[in-house]
């Protein structure tokens, strides 16, 4: 089965900047980490967003026109920041692999994919 | 012919001990668990119909198990987008499904790894806790829909609702049916589900219409029962079945004849039920060699300490009391705490439990800290505060037994107030 695993967390956390203290051990911790998934024939994709000043919205209801609107689709204590489409035997499987994700705090909920056209 | 013995309580007892077998045995064959549960919800319609008719079959569970894997496969057969699930079961297909004796289901060691996986599947913690009891009691316990709704005093469309949701999500998000990596952390939660759904029975005892409520108390007795056997050995299990026991064998003294609460100081001890005190022991006994000390097994010491008190005069305070510091050590909850303070104020004196009581933080919305507050208050003399606390724990109580008993204790404290004055 597929997953996609949504990390929601607060933007407002600096995460260490390259040539920074810590940058490397940061960097490396999430290396690491995808190196996991990739070992693991997990991987299947993942990305990093910028953060939600930059997101924009478009509302779309029936009958009316599209509205764009500036900003993210809600406003919460935490953000939906980056995800990983991983692939998983069963949700035990998939859970196991998120416990291992180096984030110090958040929220990551876990979605089985449904269907995915590009699927191999 | 009709045979007049076979009862629909026959089939209902039979769903009750069986069905959870056979649903753990068809889920891990064909791999869907709702396939299994419905599978075997139409074999006992189907019992309904025709054993009245055709008189009870000799091997009832293997009746069940064969009716409804053919159902099973009827339901495949006819379900054209389950057609790769049927190429997956095809060895399943192939067989003649009448002649197959299934002798795995009078086998009881073979079936119970299914049936442990289906209850650990039951209490996974991707499903929350009201859908893990309600799960359990449907296709373990074997449950009706309408009889766990009823029990619970939720709406039955609710609680339908819940239950297919919930095969729904184990089916799309891929829960697996399997024995869990963490088997620790699942037994946990198993644990915590049959304690709740003990509770619910040992609380609404008397409330509600009980004539047409399954009792609950049975319910979890009889599942911790069945997880005793089918976990690895595990003293937990025991201590919770010890605490079951000790709740069951004083449930008929703990409300009067009008339904009125009657504390554990002031029920008649004769007619605690011995029987089940003696089990309860030996099953504690049993637990503690273990040396594996936990919270159920603290629990089922302190229960023990009053069921085996002759009178409530000869309960050992003190040992209580250091029973719930343990407790509390162990399960950090300050609930626990005010049933410390209880024991404290038994064994040193009401100022004493009164200490226990105001360092507990964080529960000003729980009746029974401020109900306990009030009994202590009034055994420390301090009749206007303890009135103010039991009026407080009335507006937070929920349970009409405990509202009519804080009434009681309002109005009898209020007038021991005015007497004082007067005098």
């Amino acid at each position: 089965m597929e997953y996609m695993i949504l990390i929601n967390s607060d933007e407002s956390v600096q995460a260490p900047e390259y040539g920074q203290p810590g940058f490397e051990e940061f960097m490396g911790s999430w290396m690491a980490y995808n190196q996991i998934l990739i070992d693991g024939g997990h991987w299947v994709s993942g990305a990093n967003l910028q953060p939600t000043p930059t997101a924009t919205t478009l509302r779309r209801s029936p009958g009316a026109a599209d509205t764009i609107v500036d900003g993210p689709y809600v406003e919460t204590k935490e953000q939906f920041g980056g995800y990983y489409l991983i692939s998983a035997e069963n949700l035990d499987e998939a859970i196991e692999l998120v416990k291992q994700m180096p984030i110090p705090s958040g929220a990551l909920e876990i979605r089985p994919v449904a269907f995915r056209p590009d699927a191999a | 012919m009709t045979d007049p013995t076979v009862s629909e309580a026959t089939i209902v007892s039979l769903a009750r001990e069986e069905s959870g077998r056979v649903i753990a045995l068809l889920a891990h064959r064909f791999g869907d668990l709702d396939l299994a549960d419905e599978s075997v919800q139409d074999a006992l319609l189907e019992a309904l119909e025709s054993w009245p008719i055709n008189g009870i079959p000799s091997n009832p569970p293997a009746w069940l198990y064969t009716v409804a894997r053919n159902k099973a496969i009827d339901r495949l057969r006819r379900a054209a987008s389950a057609r790769r699930r049927m190429l997956d079961s095809a060895h399943e297909l192939t067989a003649e499904p009448w002649q197959e004796e299934p002798d795995m289901i009078v086998e009881n060691s073979f079936v119970g790894d299914e049936q442990l996986r289906l209850l650990l599947l039951c209490c996974h913690p991707a499903l929350d806790r009201n859908t893990q009891v309600a799960l359990t009691l449907r296709l373990v316990g074997g449950l009706t829909t309408p009889e766990i709704a009823a029990a619970f005093l939720v709406p039955e469309a609710t609680l339908a609702q819940r239950i297919v949701r919930a095969k729904r999500k184990i089916r799309d998000a891929g829960i697996p049916l399997n024995i869990p990596a963490h088997l620790d952390e699942r037994v946990d939660a198993l644990l915590d589900v049959l304690y709740l759904i003990f509770n619910e029975g040992y609380l609404s005892r008397g409330s509600g219409d009980s004539a047409i409520r399954v009792d609950l108390m049975d319910e979890a007795v009889r599942l911790t029962e069945q997880a005793t056997e089918l976990l690895p050995p595990n003293p937990e299990v025991l201590g919770l079945l010890a605490v079951e026991l000790f709740g069951q064998s004083r449930v008929s003294t703990r409300l009067d004849r009008d339904g009125e609460l009657i504390l554990l100081d002031s029920q008649d001890r004769s007619r605690w039920d011995s029987e089940s005190i003696a089990r309860a022991n030996r099953v504690l006994v049993s637990a503690l060699a273990a040396m594996r000390p936990g919270p159920f097994q603290v629990q089922a010491m302190i229960a023990a300490h009053h069921a085996n008190a002759r009178t409530a005069a000869d309960t050992d305070w003190s040992a209580i009391a250091a029973l719930y510091s343990q407790l509390s050590a162990m399960t950090h909850s300050p609930i626990v705490e005010v049933n410390r303070a209880v024991a404290v104020a038994m064994a040193d004196g009401p100022l004493a439990g009164l200490a226990v009581l105001d360092a507990v933080e964080g529960l000003d919305g729980y009746y029974l800290l401020h109900s306990t507050r009030g009994e202590l208050l009034l055994r420390s003399l301090d009749h206007p505060a303890a009135v103010e606390a039991f009026r407080r724990a009335r507006t937070l109580a929920t349970n009409r037994a405990e509202k009519r008993h804080l009434d009681r204790r309002i109005s009898e404290t209020s007038q021991n107030n005015s007497r004082d004055l007067s005098i």
